[in-house]
């Protein structure tokens, strides 16, 4: 089938957002009363990249059906041949990876000279058309939401949380069409991560998502809270991001390619030339994709020995390169460049840490809260965290054992800090934020451990729960006017739709189910990682933490998620100025949560045909990673076990019957603890009190981080600022007033001496000229008499002077 | 000392055959007579006239000159190109007389006289 027009109708779907920004910016205070229809402009741009998507993953569902997988791990691929191509000289047709079908191609070339190639491209497969549905899908909600949510912004806004020198509250005109330009941007740029075709795309977008995440944080930037989040989350991923800049040069300049996908060069002479990408360079299709390291990092590694045999082949070119070409395998085998991929994994992956939240740069997520609601719900879930995770699922074929065993203890110990941290914490938005960083950690850790599908699998499904919970959330404060659950309390009376798919979120997240028979979408996705995290536990003993931290934060999630409903919703109002005039959200803001709610709960499941999340991201699984696969660089003795054997009855049923207690033990205790209330909380707080107020300090992170970066940068600042001032300025200064002097110097010698000069000549010209005008008698008879007494005299001269011509 | 100058050119005047000489003594009176009545003339119409004399001094200066048979034989003479050039002066001296009449009329308009010593409005 044709599979031509998906790349044109997500790139479509890619740009309408932006289109939808540029109106925005240009027109947006002119549409309408304070800008009104600036939300109707974004909604309907997102509407239609949703549209353009489904249509895309129509077409791609039609060209690879979606089928069971079976537990052979041989993924049911599409037949790949007979695809035309797309008439650009740079389209590469079918990337041949090898594994699940994708297309990859550019639309347009930024730079080319030499090796280097920057590009606008796609890259498309079952993962990409995924995240264009889901992210487009949840930010459509989002947009929905928001057009009710930020209402207050359609007039003159008092902030009652900025206070004004005069001691006034800040008075300040509604920023409605701003909030939904930044939004479409925001959509635009994540669009941009999911289709890129290359790495250098995807570092462009990805700073893209990090400007939004700024704009959105400090919407009320007049907040000092608002901006310092806004500044700190810009700032904690650029830590990130100068790790990826630094993975980036690695894959650049070792093998000078950027780009995904293979691709066809026409170069200047009309030769189409083949030219690898990143897959099928670490991961030769001739050597079954097994993972290795590339031919150009051992070369870069084994630079001196290179140039040693090009000096001993001096004027034979041909042979050099052969005579290299056959050392190359030998010194793979030494290990020659295996830090060099290394490093790039890791780079790659710092990128992720900072924008996906991990320790230790998750200290800005919280923060963000600062934001308005629902810009907390598409950062937390469709965008900016999940570009992070989807990177590293994109990335995956190149990330070596070694990186992938780093990216999984990041994720566990992310989930573990993040979730112990949600358990006391008490504002409504701060919970869900931990939880968000405690998810991601859970994602992190599943691809760490080889679970591919599990980890974007969870990715997909908590992103619609997630979603769902904040706008939820949001839905509360709104009616709440507060973030502090210690002040609400039995609003599942006043609110019933918020309470109810609220508790749908929570049942969600928690991976609620009835074992072996059904589920909500987390409990497929949850199931999935803890069956992967068992199998790889079971393979390497050595690393059977990791199995433990998962479980455990299983049941750290249902408590601390249980806690918050149970606060929120249940019991008696515990403050009645909050409860008196506590509201259901208007239609425009509940109907997304239903959406959302019906696809957190259907969302992880698989219809009887085959079709559902999994089996379609099972067809978008990279080449090479369906095996087991054994052995590190650093730790020989590693091993990766093969995803689909965690599948097996026995890993799976354990799994399950572990994710079934550890939830139902947290959902118990939370009741004890909040619904029941035979324990009471402040009890337990009391008696572990050191643990608590750790907990409450939120592990001191942000204290440690402002000791001994914070200090030390304000302190060298101070130093600086202080030889700027005493030193640097002093010179300047000296330097100056030496000018001035001199200046006076000189306007001393100009006013007197040149000046003087050129007066003198005028008052000699003037005086000889009045001298002179006494000669003017107007005798006319005078001027007669002096010419001719003039000429008589000039005649006699004359005959003095030239007597002797005259004579002669 | 100019005695000794203006002798010998003199000296023969009265007994030579007419000559370049003798034009020349009579321009050179014309002229003299023409500067003394512009020098002591009041009446500016007398200054007019000492002008004419001036002129016609020099022109028979010119005639003089461009005569072959005046010369000597395979003397140059300025030829035709001498009473060329004495139309022309008399053509200018025409027009000369008939700006100057104008701005003596004009004068007399304003001063009720033509004593050119009463014309000093510019003098310095």
């Amino acid at each position: 089938m044709d599979q031509s027009t998906i790349p044109t109708l997500l790139g479509l779907a890619w740009l309408t957002p932006l289109a939808s920004f540029v109106a925005i910016l240009f027109f947006g205070p002119k549409m309408g009363h304070h800008g009104k229809n600036a939300a109707w402009v974004a909604t309907a741009a997102i509407v239609t990249s949703l549209v353009l998507s489904i249509v895309a993953a129509g077409q791609w569902f039609a060209a690879h059906p979606v089928v069971a997988v079976d537990h052979g791990g041989h993924g049911q691929h599409g037949d790949d041949s007979g695809h035309p191509d797309h008439g650009d000289q740079a389209d590469h047709g079918h990337a041949s990876h090898g594994a699940g079908p994708a297309l990859a191609g550019d639309w347009y070339t930024l730079y080319e000279g030499g090796d280097l190639r920057l590009s606008i491209g796609w890259y498309v497969d079952a993962l990409t058309v995924l995240m264009f549905v889901v992210v487009t899908f949840i930010a459509t909600c989002i947009h929905i939401y928001a057009s009710g949510y930020m209402h207050d912004e359609l007039h003159d806004v008092t902030d009652h949380e900025v206070t004004l020198r005069s001691g006034a509250h800040l008075h300040r005109p509604g920023r409605f069409p701003r909030f939904f330009q930044a939004l479409s941007l925001f959509c635009f740029s994540m669009l941009g991560i999911v289709i890129a075709g290359n790495l250098a795309m995807v570092f462009i977008f990805w700073e893209l998502v990090g400007i939004c995440s700024w704009f959105l944080i400090g919407f009320y930037y007049e907040r000092q809270t608002a901006s310092a989040a806004a500044n700190k989350a810009f700032i904690v991923n650029r830590v990130g991001d100068f790790g990826m800049l630094i993975g980036l040069m690695a894959l650049w300049g070792a093998l000078g390619t950027l780009s995904f996908a293979d691709s066809t060069v026409t170069g200047p002479d009309g030769n189409a030339s083949p030219r690898p990408g990143l897959f099928s360079l670490v991961r030769p299709a001739a050597s079954g994709h097994v993972l290795q390291v590339p031919d150009g990092m051992v070369r870069f590694a084994a630079a001196d020995d290179v140039a040693r045999i090009t000096a001993q082949n001096s004027g034979q070119p041909a042979a050099a390169a052969s005579a290299v070409a056959n050392e190359i395998d030998g010194w793979r085998s030494k290990g020659i460049g295996r830090w060099l991929l290394f490093i790039a994994g890791i780079g790659i992956f710092c990128g992720c840490v900072g924008k996906s939240a991990q320790v230790p740069l998750f200290v800005w997520l919280p923060d963000a809260m600062e934001g308005p609601t629902p810009v907390s719900a598409l950062v937390h879930s469709a965008t900016m965290v999940a570009a992070g995770v989807y990177l590293v699922g994109r990335f995956y074929p190149v990330l070596t054992p070694d990186v992938l065993l780093v990216i999984a203890y990041t994720g566990g110990i992310t989930l573990f800090v993040a979730a112990t941290i949600a358990l006391v914490a008490n504002d409504i938005k701060r919970v869900l934020a931990y939880s968000t960083v405690s998810q991601l950690g859970y994602m992190m850790l599943a691809l760490g451990v080889g679970g591919w599908v599990a980890g974007l699998f969870h990715l997909v499904t908590h992103a619609f729960f997630k979603s769902l919970l904040f706008l939820c959330s949001g839905s509360v404060i709104h009616a709440c006017h507060t973030n502090d659950m210690r002040k609400m309390g039995g609003l599942a009376k006043t609110m019933p739709w918020t309470a109810g798919t609220m508790l749908v979120g929570c049942l969600a997240i928690i991976g609620a189910g009835i074992p072996f028979v059904i589920g909500l979408s987390g409990y497929y996705s949850k199931d999935a990682i803890l069956a992967q995290a068992l199998s790889f536990s079971q393979a390497n003993p050595a690393h059977s933490i990791l199995f433990l931290a998962v479980a455990g934060g299983a049941f750290l999630t249902s408590f601390y998620m249980f806690r918050l409903w149970f606060m929120t919703f249940a019991g008696e109002p515990r403050d009645h100025h909050v409860a008196e005039h506590v509201h259901e959200s208007p239609p425009v803001m509940v109907w997304p949560l239903v959406a959302l709610a019906v696809l957190a709960v259907v969302a992880g499941w698989t219809l009887p045909g085959g079709f559902g999340l999994a089996n379609l991201l099972e067809q978008a699984r990279p080449a090479g990673t369906e095996a087991t696969s054994t052995g590190g660089f650093v730790f020989g003795s590693l091993v990766h076990p093969a995803e689909h054997e965690s599948h097996a009855g026995a890993i799976h049923a354990t799994a399950t019957m572990t994710a079934f207690t550890t939830a139902l033990a947290g959902v118990l205790l939370a009741a004890v603890m909040y619904l029941w209330k035979i324990v009471s909380p402040a009890l337990v707080a009391g008696m572990f009190r050191p643990v608590y107020s750790f907990l409450a300090g939120r592990w001191y992170v942000d204290e440690l981080y402002h000791a001994i970066f914070v200090i030390p940068v304000l302190g060298i600042s101070r130093l600086a600022a202080g030889f700027d001032r005493n030193v640097i300025d002093r010179i300047i200064d000296g330097v100056a007033w030496a000018a001035r002097q001199l200046a006076g110097i000189d306007a001393w010698i100009d006013r007197n001496l040149v000046d003087g000069l050129v007066n003198a000549t005028a008052t000699a010209t003037w005086n000889a000229g009045l001298w002179l005008k006494h000669l003017q008698t107007g005798r006319l008879r005078q001027y007669v008499m002096f010419i001719v007494v003039g000429t008589v005299a000039l005649f006699v001269l004359a005959s003095l002077v030239f007597r002797t011509s005259l004579a002669g | 000392m100019i005695g000794n100058f203006v002798q010998p050119c003199l000296a023969g005047l009265l007994s030579d055959p007419v000559s370049v000489t003798h034009y020349l003594v009579v321009g050179a009176i014309l002229f003299v007579s023409g500067v003394a009545c512009m020098a002591m003339k009041r009446n500016a119409l007398g200054v007019l006239m000492g002008i004419e004399l001036v002129l016609n001094g020099a022109n028979v200066n010119f005639v003089a000159f461009a005569s072959p048979w005046l010369q000597g034989a395979g003397a140059r003479s300025l030829g035709l190109d001498g009473q060329v050039i004495a139309l022309f002066v008399i053509l200018l001296a025409a027009a000369e007389a008939a700006v100057a009449l104008a701005i003596t009329l004009n004068f007399y308009n304003n001063h009720s006289t033509v004593d050119i010593d009463r014309a000093d409005d510019l003098k310095g």
